[in-house]
């Protein structure tokens, strides 16, 4: 009887020990981000008090209000950001997971000469630091006309997904049994109908993990977008978030409220995609 | 498909090629250039004046270039182990879970959707010596009446952005090493079990190899991100107090920008590329042993 009590003694504390952990772990994650919705909904005077005011007393819209409203009542243009944001994202989102497609599956499925130099090659063009791409990038777009222009910066986020895209989406094809495809081609598929009838919805939950990794980078890029945008016209969202700074002081309200804006796309969208995302890392990373 | 004499995978690799080309390796020529010559923003006119290595010399003597480069490496290593080990045991905790594992797997993600210029903010808030958060939590608990200030000591500003930088990647490792927990197999661990090993023994000798490939590749991921740690340092503490919390990325772009001096700084970036295809070049090696302990090298 003792060594069975002891056993379930044992079991008992470790399951406490494990709740307790995570339930710790979860919080150091959350509270960050939750004092950033909470401090959107309170006024300055309280988010800067000393002491410390830690319940609210009340909570109120003011911060989204005047984040909304004209310029001068410490307004931004929140919305012209929020479709520059949107429309840059989502548009270099889609080409660098095409591309990413034509070359993964070139990876996967063609033998030719240099392929571990041509894909160590692509790989590196990552590691450039985005600060130092920056200076040469500026003086390009300067010349070219593409400054300040939603395409200049849909270029410059393609560019910076597509070596990952290839990489994740490589490992995906990669697990797509080729006698499948061979199967598909000896019924009378083309190569072409074949890739999109039986290959692509195989690897689909990958591509959709490789398409939400490069749309939270360029939804969340900064140095490059600070650089390369000048004017309302294409600031994205994290450059706007410099708006509400000023030489000496921060309107933490407001740019908090900025924040909740920001993260819900992010949000929603990962949780949407979430499952993908295991099923297809699971997928690719061990053989990618 | 495109009917053209060309290779199926040259016509293939073409969009990759040609945008990487465009956007990446012409600025980067450009740059190289400017870093042979005394090329300043204010003087256009200086690009075409040829000075030789004059920018590298100057850069590889320079003493807060090598505390940049020692205080950025420094930042890499604790970073990337720390979030490793973290992630690690956080993707652990969450595997073990049976019950509403999916909720707790989007909220293990949160950090993610964190622009790296947000959290830089977030942190500068919670870290403010005197409204931040942590200093009114420590003075509530009174555990401590004075206000510390984390942004300010150079020692304390180093751990704070560490603090930040853990804080937002955490997740990265965490979400690839949950990935890699599900892809082990359950035949071997229930052998073990049979067999009598420890559930130390059978996480050490059946689970970790199977995961070493995912951490290698969080790894070789997060250390092709390093340029990321910019916006968080820059806007923290923008490389201050005196140079004190100083990285390469911050130094490099107020070189750049605030002093003007793109030559030098390009010079500068050329130098700490090297660092990052190092810690590429070093992460593939390892993922690449990993795999073939495993069999499954291409």
């Amino acid at each position: 009887m003792d060594q069975n009590l002891k056993h379930r003694i044992q079991a008992q504390t470790a399951k406490v020990l494990h709740l307790v952990a995570l339930f710790i772990a979860m919080c150091i994650i959350c509270i960050p981000g939750l004092w950033v919705v909470l401090n959107s909904l309170r006024p300055t005077v309280e988010i800067m008090a000393k002491p410390p005011v830690w319940i609210p007393s009340e909570l109120n819209l003011d911060n989204y209000r005047a984040m909304f409203g004209a310029v001068g009542e410490g307004g931004v243009p929140v919305l012209q950001y929020f479709t520059n944001s949107l429309i840059i994202s989502v548009t270099s989102t889609l080409i660098a997971v095409l591309i990413g497609m034509a070359g993964g599956y070139a990876f996967a499925r063609y033998q030719f000469k240099g392929k571990a130099a041509i894909f160590i090659g692509l790989m590196l063009t990552r590691a450039v630091p985005g600060v130092s791409l920056s200076l040469p990038l500026f003086i390009v777009m300067a010349k070219t006309g593409l400054i300040d222009t939603h395409i200049g910066l849909i270029l410059v986020y393609i560019a910076l997904n597509v070596p990952f895209t290839i990489w994740l989406i490589d490992g995906f094809f990669r697990q797509v049994p080729i006698d499948l495809a061979h199967a598909a081609e000896i019924d009378g598929c083309t190569r072409w109908q074949a890739f999109w009838k039986v290959e692509f919805p195989v690897a689909r939950a990958g591509i959709a993990s490789a398409g939400i990794f490069a749309f939270l980078t360029s939804w969340n890029e900064y140095a490059l977008a600070s650089q390369l945008t000048r004017s309302t016209f294409s600031k994205t969202m994290p450059v706007g978030l410099r708006d509400f700074t000023s030489e000496f002081t921060i309107n933490w309200g407001g740019m908090c409220a900025l924040a909740v804006l920001m993260i819900i796309p992010a949000l929603i969208l990962t949780f949407i995609v979430q499952k993908h995302l295991i099923a297809g890392l699971t997928f690719g990373g061990v053989k990618g | 498909m495109v009917r053209s004499r060309l290779p199926t995978w040259f016509v293939l690799l073409l969009p990759a090629i040609i945008i990487l080309v465009a956007v990446v390796l012409i600025p980067l020529i450009l740059s190289l250039y400017s870093s042979f010559t005394p090329y300043r923003l204010t003087r256009p006119e200086t690009l075409y004046k040829w000075i030789g290595l004059f920018n590298y010399e100057k850069a590889v003597t320079s003493a807060h270039f090598w505390a940049a480069f020692g205080r950025t490496v420094l930042l890499l290593t604790i970073a990337l182990n720390l979030e490793m080990l973290m992630g690690l045991g956080l993707a652990l905790l969450v595997n073990k879970v049976t019950y509403g594992q999916r909720a707790l797997r989007t909220i293990m993600m949160f950090p993610m959707m964190f622009s790296p210029v947000l959290v830089g903010f977030q942190f500068k808030f919670i870290f403010n010596d005197n409204v931040g958060l942590v200093n009114n939590a420590l003075q509530s608990l009174g555990l401590t009446d004075v206000a510390i200030p984390w942004l300010v000591d150079g020692q304390l500003a180093f751990i704070s952005i560490l603090v930040a930088e853990m804080w937002s990647s955490t997740s990265v490792f965490a979400i690839l090493i949950l990935a890699g927990l599900f892809a082990v197999p359950r035949d071997p661990i229930e052998a073990a079990k049979v067999d009598g090993c420890t559930p130390w023994q059978s996480f050490r000798h059946i689970t970790l190899p199977y995961i070493m490939p995912f951490i290698y590749i969080a790894l070789a991921i997060r250390s092709l991100d390093v340029a990321r740690a910019y916006d968080i340092v820059q806007i923290m503490t923008n490389g201050g107090p005196a140079r004190r919390t100083e990285l390469l990325w911050t130094l490099i772009g107020r070189t750049g920008y605030v002093d003007a001096k793109m030559g030098y700084a390009n010079a500068m970036a050329y130098v700490s590329i090297f660092l990052a295809i190092a810690f590429t070049i070093y992460f593939f090696r390892k993922l690449n042993a990993a795999r073939a302990e495993l069999g499954m090298a291409r």
